[in-house]
């Protein structure tokens, strides 16, 4: 595996009312906070490298490979949205079965693959439930269900824990700090709550206004005293 | 939300006329809608008449003969009409029924219509023969028979209208009735093969034969005159057929119930007489029933003038129209 | 719990009077046709015939025939035309084929009738081409042909219309989520279009099904013959040429029973569901790149056999002498009282539409006592089964009712615009319904959770959300009673014109032109009818760093 899992090299967008520029390399196995005011250009970052955006100028590496003109399913990538990652009229087994097979053409062994994963992130028994039956934390197992059973090295968690209330989401940390270390995937995740960092990040990209300002040791991001803007995103969270 | 419903209603009604002022003397006539069309002869008998009766005409028009009489069968004694204008003779007979019209007790000179026809309830003010209408520029041996219309080519095809829904549709039922009389379901299944399609109405088979999708239509003699005069194309003529052709009367009469019976009789009179004549040929296309005072447009004098006039009796209609309409359903639907 | 204790109250209010309302509409002038028929009409020659003799049987077979091949081909068709409108979000002239959707309905049949045949009459294009390929014997199409084509050129592009609201409600996150997961076409269709599809499958096809049930001038002109021959023009034929009402009325009974079955069981299979709540992404389909070739092609053809009638008739319209009508009096006074009553009507429609919409969700939370319960089981079947009273039966109805009160002309316009919103309702429901109940799962608890109800609550949160399929509605709604022709006729009063009205007259009085340039002038109209409900969001789409 190359050492690099994810590289933006001017990787430009740009958007009627402003022009975003990225330019980054995180390593393989990281695991990365993505933070930043909102409107910054957070999901747009996920969006370049899952393939829902295509950059108008740059270069998208994954895993030392170039992505221009690549479908997102053709992507080494898995993303995890804040919310509607299921869909609501299919079972939670057909949901994660979908990471097996788009088409939901599973054999016996992938049926039990799902509900492997199922039982891995706490939900054995819950196939034949439908998600609107399922707690908002509930949900986003099944979603990091379905990121297990597609093992794709990369994975995307666009503000995955924001729906849930504080328990919820030290659990869901708990589970998803366990599911990276035997996977070995590469975790981008974005975030608005500084606990989320030292739980589960060992690096932080701060973004603002369409660049990324710093990329970090978490350790480093999280004694930052300036600039105000950072202090505050850290210090208004400090219980 | 309120004041715009407010704001419509006002709008809706300033659209609806505000009704004559009360002092003068009124006669409310019954009639046809395009009779009071601003080319009709509406306004022009209306200012005409009023200059003379020193009362107010006011129309109400409704969409064609039939509908004519079901409104007056739904007002029944309470309605408004003084004299009811644009039945016609296929109608009478359910017209007298409901009980509603008075004798008019006039005897018109000069009234000319032919085969004979004369009531002591109603009186003609135009006619016009039915006749298959065609495109000289397509068609280039127009049938000169019914026989021929029967017998002829099913790729040259006929639009005509449905019997059940129009007066036209009636007509040619009856017409073929007259001429082929109880051979005429034989006479329709050898139709049949030529008519393109039955529409509900005059309009929808005039369209189709002004679009060109048949040569042939069911209309009236008239018809050519109107293209001549108003379009100056003469590409459109009636073909005579030589067994003669059912004719069309169109008829007025005054209601029991009229408020001033003697202003009706005075219309009623107008009506046949010739400055009332005059107006009809070029605003209702039909044939004057009475004499005009000039002579007819040189493109009324073109138009065939049928030798022999085929009438029932409004009673005879009466009675069959159920059955006759039947056969032909019988013989029109079957594959 | 989605609405709050005042909501509730005002809605059963609401109900109740949009319920009673309308049955007694209707059943005031059922009553009085019933009850005029034994005074004395004996001499209509259909009199006492009795109601189901083998014509009204095989008429009724007919009906049922050909309405259900039509909803069968509209509706079959409609499903890939919608994917392909749907995935291919950046189409050349897309909004402007969706805003054709709407014509058709404001067209008088005639006038639709002579457009279709420009293209598939036998003098028509369709065949112009199959004699220039050198084929001798020109297609026909009267006949079940010409009525299909015709039912479908009418409702084609009005399953479409609402297949593509359907699918655009689908949350944003599915279509990122079935791209990063891979998923082909098929288990696009398969996985998220179809059970969408299929919830709003039997409303559209009830509705078409009634639209072609009732069809008249279509039918017997395109038909070849009376073996064409639909129930309507049976209603018709027994209001008008045998005086006969009781007749009449009870053929609208067997009418409305026959389609009313159909539609139950229709209902039996769409049941709604879960919504997905999105955060309100813009949506981004990701699965059109490959399918641009073939969607392009589906979506042409579509359009070509959409607007080909109707650019007919703009050529025809095109011919009328325009300086004259601009200047013709008559003419702007039925434009102006086509718009005057189209505007009430929709607007009344649109106010009986919100119960019968919000009732029904009300019940399915659980707050429903029993009466509640039957109101909201009521209130949509008469929403629906009020397409199939025939207009001229409630017209002749009231006429006879309002002619005890002196004056019938001063009632026409009121009669008229009723009527139409009864018409339009089951339009502006099937518009306003699924878009409500999924805007009510998104936003219902939130709202009443910080306590915005009632009128905020409409002005707030609803109208900002719902102003699209709002003004859809209106825009049906308007183009529907603009195009309509039906009550006026009875009523004949003096100076009431509206312009289906002077086209007809102008027809039959050989001024063809004439009426062509009003047949161009409805078209336009109701062109201009669907800009609103189809302008581009003032902000253009965002698919913003944080959206």
């Amino acid at each position: 595996m190359p050492d690099t899992a994810i590289a933006l090299s001017d990787v430009t967008v740009r958007f009627a009312e402003k022009t975003l520029a990225f330019d980054c390399a995180i390593k393989a196995g990281a695991a990365v906070a993505v933070v930043g005011p909102s409107g910054a250009g957070k999901s747009t970052l996920f969006n370049v490298i899952a393939g829902f955006q295509p950059p108008a100028a740059g270069s998208v590496r994954l895993l030392g490979e170039d992505m221009a003109g690549r479908d997102p399913a053709e992507r080494p990538v898995s993303i995890v949205f804040q919310d509607n990652n299921l869909f609501s009229h299919l079972t939670i087994a057909d949901n994660v079965g979908l990471g097996i097979d788009p088409g939901l053409r599973l054999d016996a062994a992938g049926w039990c693959r799902v509900s492997e994963a199922l039982a891995r992130v706490g939900l054995g028994g819950y196939e034949t439930r439908l998600p609107g039956s399922l707690s908002g934390g509930e949900r986003q197992r099944v979603a990091l269900a379905r990121a297990l059973v597609r093992r794709r090295p990369i994975l995307l968690l666009d503000e995955p824990f924001a729906a849930l209330d504080p328990a919820m989401r030290a659990d869901m940390a708990a589970l998803l700090a366990d599911l990276v270390a035997e996977t070995q995937a590469t975790m981008l995740f974005i975030t608005h709550q500084p606990e989320d960092i030292g739980r589960l990040a060992g690096e932080v990209i701060y973004v603002t206004d369409g660049k990324i300002r710093f990329h970090e040791p978490a350790g480093d991001f999280l004694a930052r005293r300036e600039p105000a803007d950072i202090a505050k995103f850290l210090g208004r969270s400090v219980p | 939300m309120r004041t715009l419903l407010s704001t419509l209603v006002t709008a809706l009604a300033v659209c609806v006329a505000v009704p004559a002022s009360a002092q003068e003397k009124t006669l409310t006539v019954y009639t046809y809608e395009s009779f009071i069309a601003e080319w009709g002869p509406g306004p022009k008998v209306k200012e005409e008449f009023e200059k003379t009766c020193g009362c107010k005409v006011e129309w109400v028009g409704v969409a064609d003969g039939v509908e004519l009489l079901t409104r007056l069968k739904l007002e029944g004694e309470g309605t408004k009409a003084d004299v009811v204008l644009g039945l016609d003779t296929n109608l009478i007979a359910e017209a007298k029924a409901t009980g509603l019209f008075e004798a008019h007790g006039l005897s018109p000179k000069d009234l000319t219509v032919p085969g004979g026809f004369s009531d002591d309830t109603f009186l003609p003010y135009d006619y016009g023969h039915f006749a298959v209408v065609y495109d000289s520029e397509t068609l280039k041996n127009p049938p000169t028979s019914l026989k021929d219309l029967v017998e002829g080519d099913p790729a040259e095809k006929i639009v005509i209208e449905d019997p059940r829904t129009s007066t036209p549709g009636l007509g040619l039922l009856l017409w073929v009735k007259s001429v082929y009389g109880d051979k005429a379901p034989e006479a329709w299944e050898k139709l049949k093969r030529r008519v393109l399609t039955v529409t509900p109405g005059w309009s929808e088979a005039y369209g189709l034969f002004t679009k060109g999708e048949a040569p042939m239509v069911l209309s009236y003699t008239t018809s050519p005159a109107y293209h001549v005069i108003a379009e100056k194309n003469e590409r459109y003529k009636a073909a005579a057929f030589s067994e003669g052709h059912y004719i069309q009367i169109e008829v007025a009469g005054l209601t029991r119930t009229a408020g001033d019976k003697a202003l009706a009789r005075q219309f009623l009179t107008y009506m046949t007489g010739p400055d009332f004549q005059s107006i009809i040929p070029e605003t209702n296309w039909m044939m004057p029933a009475g004499k005009t005072r000039d002579p007819l447009p040189a493109a009324f004098d073109a138009l065939v003038k049928p030798e022999k006039t085929f009438l029932m009796s409004p009673e005879e209609v009466a009675a069959n129209r159920k059955a006759w309409i039947d056969e032909w359903l019988a013989v029109m639907s079957a594959k | 719990m989605i609405f709050a204790r005042a909501e509730r109250r005002t809605l059963d209010i609401a109900g109740a009077l949009a319920l009673g309302g309308v049955l007694a509409f209707v059943g005031v002038a059922t009553a009085v046709l019933l009850g005029h028929a034994g005074s004395g009409s004996g001499a209509g020659a259909g009199a006492g015939a009795p109601l189901f003799d083998a014509y009204i049987l095989r008429v009724a077979r007919f009906t049922f025939l050909q309405a259900a091949l039509s909803t069968l081909l509209s509706v079959a068709l409609a499903i890939p035309v919608a994917r392909a409108l749907a995935r291919q979000r950046a189409f050349l002239g897309r909004v402007w084929i969706l805003r054709l959707s709407a014509v058709p309905l404001g067209l008088p049949a005639l006038v639709a009738a002579l457009g279709i045949i420009e293209i598939w009459g036998r003098q028509g294009v369709v065949n112009d081409l199959l004699r220039l390929a050198g084929l001798q014997n020109p297609v026909s199409v009267y006949g079940l042909t010409g009525i299909l084509i015709a039912h479908v050129f009418f409702n084609l592009p009005l399953a479409v219309r609402f297949l593509v609201a359907a699918l655009e409600r689908i949350p944003a996150e599915y279509w990122l989520s079935s791209a990063n997961l891979g998923m082909g076409g098929g288990a696009v269709f398969r996985l998220i279009e179809w059970p969408v599809i299929r919830r709003v499958l039997p409303g559209i096809a009830g509705l078409v099904f009634m639209l072609c049930a009732t069809s008249f001038t279509l039918v017997l002109t395109l038909g070849g013959g009376p073996a064409a021959t639909t129930i309507e023009v049976a209603i018709y034929q027994a209001l008008r040429f045998d005086f006969d009402p009781a007749r009449a009325v009870l053929l609208a009974f067997l009418q409305i029973a026959v389609t009313g079955l159909l539609l139950f069981v229709l209902s039996l299979f769409g049941r709604p569901q879960d919504e997905g709540v999105t955060a309100g992404r813009a949506i981004r389909r990701f699965d059109g790149r490959r399918r641009r070739v073939t969607d392009g092609l589906v979506i042409l053809a579509f359009t070509l056999f959409t607007a080909a009638p109707l650019l007919a008739t703009l050529v025809s319209g095109l011919a009328a002498d325009f300086g004259r009508l601009a200047l013709d009096p008559t003419l702007h006074r039925a434009l102006l009282t086509s718009l005057a009553i189209s505007l009430a009507s929709a607007s009344l429609s649109l106010a009986i539409a919100l119960p019968v919409v919000l009732v029904p969700q009300l019940a399915e939370s659980g707050a429903a006592g029993p009466a509640r319960l039957i109101m909201a089981g009521v209130l949509p079947a008469v929403g629906s089964l009020i397409l199939l009273v025939p207009p001229v039966v409630v017209a002749t109805g009231w006429f006879l009712m309002l002619r005890l009160f002196g004056e019938t002309g001063r009632f026409a316009p009121a009669i008229v615009t009723v009527i139409n919103a009864l018409m339009a309702l089951p339009f502006v429901v099937r518009v306003l319904g699924p878009a409500y109940r999924t805007h009510l799962a998104r936003t219902a608890r939130l709202a009443l959770s910080l306590g915005i109800t009632g009128r905020r609550r409409l002005v707030t949160i609803d109208w900002p959300a719902l102003k699209k399929p709002f003004l859809t509605a209106f825009a049906f709604a308007m183009a529907l009673s603009l195009g309509d022709l039906g009550a006026v006729a009875i009523f004949g009063a003096e100076g009431f014109v509206t312009l289906p009205w002077l086209l007809y007259s102008r027809m039959a009085s050989y001024r063809t032109a004439d009426a062509a340039g009003i047949a161009l002038i409805l078209g336009v109209l109701c062109l201009l009818l669907t800009l609103p409900s189809t302008a581009p969001d003032r902000a253009p789409e965002r698919p913003g760093p944080d959206a």
